[in-house]
């Protein structure tokens, strides 16, 4: 598979969870794991530029796939749109659900042409903040989107 | 959180997929894997191999075959919550397709998944028994009335794959439903729709089972409006009881959904 951009390659057990892959073989620890139940939403990364849970999905059913982590959305030329509206509204409090915030966020812009409030609210149905950031967070997204 | 050990096959053709099944012991197929891979994890499930069929091109569409609207058995949530051709003449189900789960969920999840499983709060049930959808699989096709058997249970048998289900187009259809919280599956759910001559009403999440509630369809029948079913109740017995939601609640629900789901389908 390409993640990142790059080519991987591994030999894995059938049921390594691609978050697993990512975090334990390839050290891509930005993405999280929460709650393993396929609630919160932290171990969310793109597979072929759509969001998924990261924590439901064989890593050999994303064979040959492009997967994008947190640590590939920053280009050399600065942080992601996303990731600076995140940091500009403080989008964050601990810290532990914004990769699969801003990997949802990126997602959720990549569909919609237009983000209000509610709508960004009911998008993130599947991602929880523990530390319930939530007002900032969505801040942070509605100033992205604004940003275009 | 890993799952049992299992061996990992992919089928790239439907006949594949039913000849692996035939020759592996304890075997299941997997599409989105967004219910089985959670109850794996859970050790609720410990298939000894899984037959991805996510990857079959030939499961995953959307099409009109008049008097028809065909979706293949692969066809993630997303697609059929953002698809014009099924909100054109069938706005309630794409609306029922983006209410299930989140949006990640959605990405993955298939409709033939979900009928499949049967789950006794899946949304999906509840709009192929409403509409009298039929269920196409590899060996036969099966109408809507005789495929939801019960609890997880359907008239499939072993390795039998869903391909695709072609739903009728009634004058209009509309679902509610009241999701719990923390799963986003349907405390109850209630699908309505409205053809020339008949009306029929299916309910999800109150029993083990999907089912239809022929009083409603008859009051519904003479006057297609929420005021015709706010006096239509269902018996709480035998109904889900569970610490989200009692037997008694569940029955106040479905009356609830269904005039929503009424007005729903009104626009």
């Amino acid at each position: 598979m390409t993640v990142n951009g790059a080519a991987v390659r591994a030999d894995v057990e059938d049921r390594t969870l691609l978050v697993h892959f990512l975090r334990d073989h390839l050290r891509l620890t930005g993405t999280h794991v929460g709650c393993d139940t396929s609630q919160c939403g932290a171990c969310v990364v793109h597979v072929g530029g759509k969001a998924v849970k990261s924590c439901t999905l064989f890593a050999v059913q994303a064979d040959g796939e492009d997967i994008l982590t947190i640590e590939g959305v920053a280009t050399s030329g600065g942080l992601h749109p996303v990731q600076a509206a995140f940091q500009e509204h403080h989008g964050l409090q601990c810290g532990f659900c914004t990769p699969g915030m801003i990997m949802t966020a990126i997602d959720m812009l990549r569909r919609h042409e237009k983000l209000d409030e509610a709508l960004i609210r009911r998008e993130l149905e599947g991602n929880l903040c523990r530390c319930t950031g939530y007002l900032n967070i969505v801040k942070a997204i509605q100033a992205a989107a604004a940003a275009g | 959180m890993y799952t049992a050990p299992f061996r990992y096959l992919r089928a790239a053709s439907l006949a594949e997929a039913e000849a692996l099944f035939a020759g592996t012991p304890d075997a299941k197929y997997i599409a989105g894997g967004q219910t089985l891979i959670p109850t794996m994890k859970q050790r609720l499930a410990a298939p000894a191999a899984l037959i991805d069929v996510s990857r079959i091109a030939a499961l995953s569409f959307i099409r009109r075959e008049k008097p028809m609207l065909v979706i293949g058995a692969g066809t993630p949530h997303a697609d059929v919550a953002a698809s014009s051709e099924v909100r054109a003449p069938l706005p309630g189900l794409a609306t029922l397709a983006g209410l299930i789960g989140d949006p990640a969920v959605r990405h993955k999840g298939t409709l033939g998944g979900s009928v499949a499983n049967n789950d006794p709060a899946a949304d999906y049930p509840a709009a192929v028994l409403a509409l009298g959808a039929t269920v196409k699989t590899t060996r036969r096709t099966i109408a809507a009335d005789a495929f939801f058997t019960g609890m997880f249970q359907t008239a499939l048998s072993d390795g039998e794959l869903i391909a695709d289900i072609g739903f009728p187009i009634p004058l209009r259809a509309g679902y509610a439903k009241f999701p719990n919280p923390a799963s986003r599956y349907a405390l109850v759910g209630v699908f309505v729709a409205q053809f020339p001559d008949s009306v029929r009403v299916a309910v999800t999440g109150a029993a083990p089972c999907v089912f239809r509630v022929a009083d409603m369809e008859q009051a519904l029948s003479r006057s297609f409006t929420p005021d015709a079913v706010a006096g239509v109740t269902v018996k709480p017995d035998g109904l889900n009881s569970d610490l989200f939601a009692s037997a008694e609640y569940r029955a106040h629900l479905v009356t609830i959904m269904a005039k929503r789901a009424v007005a729903a389908a009104l626009g």
